[in-house]
């Protein structure tokens, strides 16, 4: 069961439209390394995890992580809801107008829909969080690479509030992959 | 007050995943009992001035009409 809270976890503001921005931020909504592949990976993996603390970490970031998409999904949809057709076309939204309007859509930087194969769930836990390790760094880098891109002083603030918690992401699936370690070397197989 | 409210939620899902992997940590789980107070009491507050801030029954809907659906989302404020 999840209650839906009537507010975001970090603030929005935008400076005003900016369709070109949105082009490359909307990555991080339906992207290979964006929030929605983060959440559904987490929430789906907990269930065969091995412990109380693993259970635990996926249930709560695969959580965190549907809030990032919220974050993501109202920094575009400022950014382009106000947007012209002209504008869009110029912008090289030609293509997601024609498909969607100015709705949101789950897709990369270069329009590729949202796909399951951008995550796995392998049953092993230490494949899983290893896994997941490196899906915070990828999408740690890929908010770099948009801070890099974003000429929004407002929309970067954001964007490195989220980064900062991809590590933070990162840092606890790593004491978790320790302790799953640990548990497995003391338990003796014959 | 939302910015308060987003500081101490923000204090409590940080405080969350930290206990998720350190869940013996005697200072974290007080300081996490103190910021559930905090909310609690905030939401309260919030909910009477501003309308309800959660769904499902988790917030008094006060007057007559459905405040829930009147209120602005997030993306919209």
């Amino acid at each position: 069961m999840w209650i839906y809270e009537k507010r975001l976890e970090y603030p929005v503001c935008v400076t005003g439209k900016n369709i070109r921005l949105a082009k490359w931020v909307i990555t991080q909504y339906g992207g290979p390394d964006g929030e929605l592949a983060a959440s559904l990976r987490y929430l789906n993996q907990r269930y065969s995890m091995p412990t109380e603390e693993t259970r635990a970490l996926l249930n709560d970031i695969g959580t965190e992580e549907l809030a990032h998409l919220e974050i993501v999904g109202t920094i575009v949809h400022k950014l382009t809801k106000d947007a012209s057709v002209e504008e869009l076309k110029a912008a090289g939204l030609g293509g997601h107008y024609a498909d969607h309007d100015r709705a949101l859509f789950y897709t990369d930087a270069t329009g590729n829909p949202w796909t399951a194969a951008y995550i796995q769930a392998k049953g092993d836990p230490i494949a899983d969080l290893t896994e997941d390790m490196a899906a915070e760094q990828k999408a740690r880098a890929t908010y770099n690479w948009l801070i890099n891109l974003s000429d929004d002083p407002l929309v970067t603030d954001v964007l490195r509030f989220l980064r900062e918690r991809e590590i933070v992401h990162f840092q606890r699936f790593g004491e978790a992959l320790n302790h799953v370690q640990e548990l497995f070397a003391t338990k003796k197989f014959y | 007050m939302l910015k308060r409210m987003q500081e101490l939620g923000f204090v409590a899902v940080e405080l969350n995943l930290y206990l998720d992997t350190h869940p013996n940590d005697a200072k974290a789980l007080e300081q996490y009992n103190l910021i559930h107070h905090e909310i609690r009491q905030l939401q309260m507050k919030m909910d009477e001035q501003c309308g309800p801030s959660k769904g499902f029954g988790h917030s008094m809907n006060v007057g007559n009409t459905w405040q829930w659906a009147e209120q602005p989302w997030p993306w919209e404020m």
